[in-house]
């Protein structure tokens, strides 16, 4: 084999793979989903709701909890309430996208819907366990400040339950903690769409 | 009907592709295997890890001591030029596997703790940088980056002067890289830590790192570039290819998954997973399988059984492998057509797989005793069986029935530990007990330390995988179960997840001891002469050979 033939087809084959791919899993996925228009039933996130998301981002929640419920065939997500299938559609407004891989929690597709309340969620977020026996999520104690004696007025504080309680402290949310529940309770996909948008394109 | 439509249309595909890319190529596979080998080399064994008497028996077991080793011997003049191109690669070299091996430590320590975590949960709660959320994806990133990349990198700038007879040219572009991505690296997880992560995983860091690497990934494949040029072979030898790919290969992932503001939604996440497994399938298994393409036969002396099947596997990988990531969405929001052609490529691994293991197999055996004496050959011979286990393994999770248990649990991750440590780790632990004897010209100060070293992780290991497998299977059963409530499905993983940490601990103190010995070996003051180790068979006497107790 003469010159340099080997590396001739060594660089074009290698790129020509790899452009086979790029264009098979994100060229395609582009310009098929690009035109893709949020459904009526979503809401743009507000600017409290992007905060409290970029807590969930940063503190990696989406390295125990997915975003994507799976089809009733498939599994029985709709029935322990993580909601219907979703669809492209649904994350016209997430960047970075949070489908996440893992389940060692439950889906969060619409955790506004299945845990509504505010209370809840803050104090799960302090001390999971209080609220979930055997849970085995972190506590973000972090997110919380925990003050002796009198509070302000007209501050909210966690409803800890007694055996997690101690005496004499309140604990109060930080920003933080309550823009992240603000982004978990706008976590409610349960609007209805065309299962015609589940199988496009 | 569109599973057979993509099945037809990739099988067609590859053979117009093979038929293309290797005309003239299968024309001398005699003489292409035995590229690694000087003239006369052949039936030489070479294992500067093995202590003197285990590679007198290593020389004994492939050709028969009786006979006084090999009839013959390379030629002074090209030994005097092995010796040159290995020493033009030891700098470069040298800083990689350090800073790799340093990485391997932390990102360790980062995994066990994660992996604590996860039963105790309580533990360590109080900071932010130390929850599990920032802990985890510092551990994947530290040993994705930080140590197999580096690894992976130093071992292919050490093959580079070999596999072409020549010296390495432009090492400065490597040590520069490699300076650039070590900042990158330490950059990016400390933006993990601090809470700065992008969010995509695999791609956590944010984009001043990314591009660090990008630039400084770029810059290690340089070398290649230039001492391709000045090679004096004829025939490029299979790893050559590997090396060469991979090295083209990663910038361009990278940058691409990088791009800033192109990517949304679930092209984002379709995007994100065609990273993700091409960073396996395009970087890290052609740099794994280069370094055993060229280990296995070496240390043997003996070249691959067929020359023609390991060319057959490096297309047949580049055209499956780099399509199969969909298949981390199956029942996800995405196209059909998408997930289907992942499903179908990730089942045409197969191929190269089984190209792979047919191929390293018939060159080990009958010569498993080998594997006693050479403590190269052990790591990487198992490392060559776990990645045709990881491999079909990871054929067989992409199948819709097996996806929709596994999928979310424990057990993806098992498996992605049997395919970059039990295929790719232990494979660059072989490499850099042979490599490091001849960048530093000398030996390995405690054979005691590298038996130590393979015992933990091995073990460890195999309780790591074992356990979680199992772990991941029963969690999976469990949720698919509509009667069980969740919590049944987090209760039933407990015992596995503590014997992972187990697994997990072992393996962190053999890399301990792998660590300890890796810079005690650099430290040591003592500089031993051209004895045994330097050269392997070569520079002992036939008298001494004769001398060793067998």
């Amino acid at each position: 084999m003469s010159g340099q033939i080997s590396e001739f087809k060594l660089v074009t084959g290698a790129l020509a793979t790899l452009a086979l791919a790029v264009s098979a899993l994100v060229l395609m996925p582009y310009y098929l989903l690009h035109g893709v228009r949020p459904p009526q039933g979503l809401k743009p996130y507000t600017e409290q709701q992007l905060r409290g998301r970029a807590v969930y981002v940063k503190d990696g929640c989406v390295y125990c909890h997915s975003q994507q419920p799976r089809d009733p065939g498939q599994a029985p997500d709709n029935t322990r309430g993580w909601g219907r299938p979703s669809v492209a559609a649904d994350y016209a407004y997430d960047k970075p996208h949070l489908l996440g891989t893992m389940r060692t929690g439950p889906d969060l597709f619409n955790i506004a819907a299945r845990q509504p309340s505010e209370d809840w969620n803050l104090g799960h977020l302090y001390q999971p366990r209080a609220y979930t026996p055997g849970s085995i999520m972190p506590a973000f104690p972090f997110l919380f400040t925990e003050v002796r004696g009198p509070t302000a007025a007209g501050e909210k504080a966690v409803n800890v339950p007694p055996s997690y309680a101690k005496p004499g402290v309140t604990v109060l949310p930080t920003q933080q903690a309550k823009d992240l529940v603000a982004y978990l309770l706008s976590l409610d996909h349960t609007y209805p769409v065309l299962q015609a948008q589940a199988a496009q394109p | 009907m569109l599973l057979l439509a993509s099945f037809v249309l990739s099988l067609g595909g590859l053979f117009v592709f093979i038929a293309s890319m290797t005309r003239g190529l299968f024309g001398t596979p005699e003489e292409g295997s035995r590229v690694i080998f000087a003239p006369d080399e052949e039936d030489t064994s070479e294992e500067p890890a093995a202590s003197p008497a285990d590679q007198a028996r290593l020389q004994a077991e492939m050709r028969g001591l009786a006979a006084g080793g090999p009839s013959v011997e390379m030629s002074a003049a090209d030994l005097a030029a092995r010796i040159k191109a290995d020493q033009s690669s030891a700098g470069p070299v040298l800083l990689c596997l350090s800073f790799a091996v340093l990485w391997l430590v932390l990102g360790s320590l980062a995994g066990l703790t994660s992996s604590l975590k996860l039963h105790l949960p309580d533990w360590l709660d109080g900071q932010a940088w130390l929850t599990f959320g920032r802990i985890r994806p510092s551990h994947l990133n530290a040993v994705i980056y930080g140590w197999s990349s580096l690894a992976g990198v130093g071992v292919a700038l050490w093959l580079i002067p070999r596999l072409l007879k020549t010296e390495l040219i432009g090492g400065r572009y490597a040590i520069a890289g490699a300076v650039l991505w070590n900042v990158g690296v330490a950059g990016g997880i400390a933006a993990i830590l601090s809470g700065h992560s992008s969010g995509l995983e695999w791609l956590e860091f944010p984009f001043p790192a990314a591009c660090l690497l990008t630039v400084g990934g770029a810059l290690m494949g340089v070398p290649l570039i230039l001492t391709m040029k000045h090679r004096q072979v004829k025939h490029l030898y299979v790893s050559v290819w590997y090396l060469g790919a991979a090295l083209l290969w990663f910038p361009l992932l990278y940058a691409v998954a990088n791009a800033p503001g192109v990517h949304f939604g679930v092209e984002q996440a379709t995007m994100n997973w065609w990273y993700g497994h091409n960073v396996l399938g395009l970087w890290f298994t052609p740099l794994g399988l280069a370094a055993a393409y060229y280990f296995i036969p070496k240390v043997l002396g003996t070249p691959i059984y067929s020359y023609n099947l390991s060319l057959l596997g490096f297309w047949t990988l580049a055209f499956f492998y780099s399509q199969v990531g969909g298949h981390h969405l199956i029942g996800g929001p995405v196209p059909t057509w998408l997930i289907t052609l992942s499903i179908v490529q990730s089942l045409m691994m197969i191929v190269p797989v089984f190209a792979v293991a047919v191929n390293q197999h018939m060159t080990v055996v009958g010569h498993f005793r080998a594997l006693r004496y050479s403590p190269t050959l052990r790591f990487i011979v198992l490392g060559a069986m776990m990645y045709t286990l990881a491999s079909l393994q990871g054929s067989i999770e992409a199948l819709r029935s097996v996806n929709t248990i596994t999928h979310f649990t424990h057990f993806t991750v098992a498996h992605a530990h049997l395919g970059l440590y039990g295929f790719f780790a232990m494979v660059m632990f072989g490499s850099i007990y042979f490599v490091m004897p001849r960048v530093l010209e000398r030996e390995w100060p405690h054979a005691a330390l590298i038996s130590l070293h393979f015992w933990l992780v091995v073990g460890g290991f195999a309780i790591y995988f074992i356990g979680l497998s199992i772990g991941g299977w029963l969690q999976g059963l469990a949720m698919l179960d509509a009667k069980q409530p969740f919590m049944a499905s987090v209760a039933v993983t407990l015992p596995y997840l503590q014997a992972r940490s187990l697994g997990g601990a072992l393996m962190t103190l053999g890399h301990l001891a792998f660590g300890a010995h890796f810079f005690l070996m650099i430290f040591s003051l003592k500089q031993r002469e051209a004895g045994a180790t330097r050269f392997g068979f070569l520079s002992m006497s036939r008298n001494d050979v004769s001398q060793v107790r067998l």
